[in-house]
């Protein structure tokens, strides 16, 4: 497809207001790669703005470059009208630019009152004054619809209402362009729609927001505009009532193939076909209760349920990582006791973690190094591999899984999140094994990187290797899976053949009342 | 039946939600309540024991004998909270003690002698800060090689002891201040009020605050658009100049300086901190806590010399209340990991 840069808005829908921020010709270099080339972008007082684009396409470093994180190698950055120069985050929330990250948490050691006003806390005689920081922090928070002690520590609440005092932190300066990068990520669906409510808030007041989300229907709910950014450059700015959700990701992914490849589905799981692994029964409390799987070569087994139903209980009783309270593991016929994942490993079963920064990646370490790590630590430290094995290993690898950038000695913690997710993929791949589960292989990625990972999985399952498939979004479990298992408060409710199955039958099994409760 | 039940199990809820009140505001102090606690317990097993162990005299002696270690672990607070750890303090007195002592018997007058010591504490901080935050340097290596410099210049200073004659110094230990039958030397008053000074900073100031904001998440917190190069530098710059006030303070209290004083002393200033609940990854901690975990420390061998045992008793019982404090501590940590 031919995209042609530049505003994609013609003139006759170009609203009379001048931007607010603006953006011309801007360019970051990390090194000898621009992360952002020459890009133009531009936010309007009263709008709501999308910035989408693959990972590794630039948007975290825009984000950066406009709230004074990154400096630019070239290009201006106007507010109203007046030449900006930031050189740190204060610079930029004095000029009313507020940021919320999407992983950098605040501080659980202090208060939420700390927390929504450090760097700016009210004094009185060169002291804080508490009190009036307490209470700038409560109609901060009520604002939110939040009513929460401002005294208490930020420690003693949950990630949700830490995300949304995040946002009280970012609303209670003098704002006039707020900055949300992935702000919903760890929301539920009512908490997003408060969080919606303060946007519109926001927009009335004549704040331009900068919404950035993977969830294609939240961007078309809350957002007036979209900028498109593709490997560093600008695909376009539209408005986004007409922008077609089509067109929207076709020109996201460019050029490239954004449909799943049909794949053919092993439907005839059920019949006397020997499992490659079985569970039986298998207890870990608290977590997952009585739960019966069966694994077959060749074949994808979804796993569905809510946050919290036993996703990942079950992927770690599957594969070792912590021990069974109660029911057993067949191989075969023969029991198996992994009292760790190294023996569940050498009978070829891998676990790649659904938390990819702290159980997955070695960010220091580079491509090369991380792929070659589970190879490395199977044949034991003393059949060292030879750095030049290591290096081809590691190459076929990347070329295989199509890692960008192609750089082997690249800190693989500098990859974008879809990338990272295919080099760890390549490690447990490099080990050949037979069974693979994945626990959230997609979370977090843009739909690119995610498209590409589930054609992998259909492409894997095609090669012999059984996986087992854990997601949060439904329709994904059931494009990728032959059958799906789902979960309901740790218990195995139902494992289906997922072409009988609809997102909407998947719900209804995970949100059925326990027949218990139901009786009394 | 039902309208009985409810009315004790409301009151219940709410002692309940008033105990999950206190603990949402202030669960960080637990550690400090049990080092008060473990300290009322040594006091009171003495005073049964010995029969005159609680007496004017003894707890005035407690703060005199140990104003010097006390005032070097407030500036060692401020380290800790950032996350940090300076390994140089014992040095750094050993070195400001016998520099002041040298320019003392040389004839210069303490009006000059004092500050100079000072400032030259506060330089090997400023040098260990500037290790740390520019060079990026582990601040456990920075203050080895601070600990190093300040030891090899107490040497080159002088290899033997230099006895102090100066009136002012020999007054911060010898006056006395009574009230009633209890007594505080100048000394014991610099040491309360370099407690207050960094209590206040710490608690109420905005400086004080992004000492704590750095402990939690240094990356969170430079984000949040503080000035994390300048606090973090000042910690240790405090910490220097606390080091060289203890080293006046223990001038004085022993009459002379000697280079070979306070090996081992930054290694007790860290237990005593540690003891007073102050968590050593940062981000928690009270320099009124590290006070208590400073009479734990002198207590303990207070009641040790009292027995007429060996003193290296003192140590095997700091070390096993060290250990017990740090599993508590990262019990209490791994419990709000938990909580996530």
């Amino acid at each position: 497809m031919l995209v042609v840069p530049g505003p994609g808005l013609d003139n006759g829908h170009v609203d009379q207001a001048l931007p607010l921020l603006e953006l011309t010709g801007a360019t970051v270099l990390f090194g000898a790669d621009a992360a952002i080339d020459n890009v133009d972008f531009r936010m309007f007082p009263g709008e709501v703005h999308s910035l989408m684009g693959e990972n590794g396409a630039g948007k975290s470093t825009l984000i950066k470059a406009i709230t004074g994180v990154l400096p630019l190698n070239a290009g201006t950055l106007t507010l109203a009208g007046e030449p900006m120069h930031l050189h740190s985050p204060i610079d930029a929330l004095h000029a009313g630019i507020s940021t919320v990250y999407q992983e950098i948490e605040l501080l659980p050691n202090l208060t939420v009152a700390e927390n929504i006003s450090l760097g700016r806390e009210p004094r009185r005689l060169g002291m804080i004054d508490s009190k009036a920081m307490r209470r700038q922090a409560h109609a901060v928070l009520s604002e939110l619809g939040l009513h929460i002690d401002p005294a208490s520590l930020l420690a003693s609440h949950s990630v949700a209402v830490q995300q949304l005092v995040a946002i009280a932190r970012a609303i209670s300066a003098d704002l006039r362009v707020l900055v949300l990068d992935e702000p919903t990520s760890s929301l539920d669906v009512d908490e997003v729609a408060e969080l919606f409510r303060v946007i519109r808030e926001l927009k009335q007041r004549g704040v331009a927001i900068l919404f950035v989300s993977h969830f294609l229907d939240q961007v078309y709910e809350i957002c007036d505009r979209v900028t498109v950014l593709r490997d560093g450059k600008l695909v376009g700015e539209y408005l986004t009532r007409e922008l077609l959700r089509i067109d929207l990701v076709h020109k996201m992914l460019g050029h490239k193939e954004a449909e799943l490849k049909e794949r053919h589905r092993t439907t005839t799981s059920d019949t006397d076909e020997q499992p490659l692994l079985s569970a039986r029964d298998v207890t870990i409390v608290p977590g997952i209760r009585d739960a019966s799987v069966d694994l077959f070569e060749g074949s994808v087994l979804g796993v569905a349920g809510l946050l919290g139903a036993g996703r990942t209980e079950l992927a770690r009783a599957i594969t070792g990582i912590d021990r069974l309270h109660a029911g057993v593991l067949l191989i075969g016929d023969k029991e198996q006791h992994f009292s760790n994942p190294r023996k569940a490993l050498a009978k070829g079963i891998a676990y790649s973690s659904e938390n990819r920064r702290t159980e997955g990646i070695v960010a220091e370490l580079s491509v090369l190094e991380n792929i070659a790590l589970a190879v490395q630590a199977d044949r034991g430290i003393w059949r060292r591999m030879k750095p030049a094995r290591q290096r081809e290993l590691a190459a076929s690898w990347v070329e295989a899984l199509g890692i960008r950038p192609a750089d082997l000695d690249r800190p693989a913690g500098t990859l974008s999140g879809g990338n990272q997710q295919k080099v760890l993929l390549a490690r447990l791949l490099a080990l050949a094994p037979r069974l693979l589960v994945l626990d959230e292989p997609t979370r977090g990625i843009d739909i690119g990187a995610k498209v590409e990972i589930q054609n992998l999985v259909g492409e894997l399952s095609e090669n012999g290797l059984s996986v087992v498939f854990i997601s949060a979004e439904l329709e994904e479990v059931l494009r990728v899976s032959d059958r799906v298992a789902v979960l309901r408060d740790g218990r195995i409710v139902e494992t289906l053949p997922s072409a009988d199955m609809t997102v909407d039958s998947v719900l209804a099994l995970v949100a059925r009342p326990n027949q218990d409760e139901a009786r009394a | 039946m039902t309208t009985l039940e409810t009315a004790p199990a409301n009151t219940r809820t709410s002692f309940a939600s008033r105990y999950h009140t206190f603990m949402s505001r202030h669960g960080s102090l637990m550690p400090t309540f049990a080092a008060v606690a473990i300290l009322l317990v040594i006091f009171a097993g003495a005073q049964i024991k010995f029969g005159n162990f609680i007496t004017p005299g003894n707890i005035s002696a407690l703060l005199l004998d140990n104003a010097a270690l006390l005032i070097m672990a407030v500036g060692m607070t401020f380290v800790i909270i950032t996350a940090g750890i300076d390994l140089s303090v014992g040095s750094v007195m050993a070195f400001t003690g016998i520099w002041l002592a040298q320019m003392l018997q040389s004839g210069v007058n303490a009006a000059f002698a004092i500050p100079i010591m000072l400032v030259g504490g506060a330089l090997v901080g400023l040098l260990i800060g500037l290790l740390v935050q520019y060079f990026d340097v582990q601040p456990f290596i920075a203050s080895l090689a601070g600990l190093f410099l300040a030891r090899g210049l107490a040497y080159i200073v002088s290899t033997r002891s230099i006895r102090v004659e100066d009136p002012t110094v020999l007054w911060l230990q010898s006056a006395r201040i009574h009230i009633g039958q209890f007594y505080i030397t100048p000394t014991g008053i610099l040491a309360l009020l370099v407690v207050a000074v960094g209590a206040f900073v710490m608690q109420f100031t905005r400086f004080g605050r992004t000492i704590y904001a750095i402990g939690g998440n240094e990356q969170s917190a430079r984000l949040m658009g503080l000035n994390i190069a300048r606090t973090k530098i000042a910690v240790y710059v405090i910490s220097g100049f606390c080091a060289a006030l203890s080293g006046l303070v223990l001038t004085a209290y022993s009459g002379a300086g000697y280079p070979r004083n306070g090996i081992g002393w930054e290694l007790d200033a860290i237990a005593a901190v540690v003891i007073g609940g102050t968590l050593l990854m940062g981000g928690r901690g009270y320099v009124l806590g590290s006070m208590v975990g400073v009479l734990v420390f002198g207590t303990i061998q207070t009641v040790i010399s009292f027995m007429g045992a060996e003193q290296s008793w003192t140590r095997i019982i700091v070390g096993l209340l060290l250990l017990l404090f740090i599993v508590v501590q990262r019990a209490i940590v791994a419990r709000a990991e938990r909580r996530r």
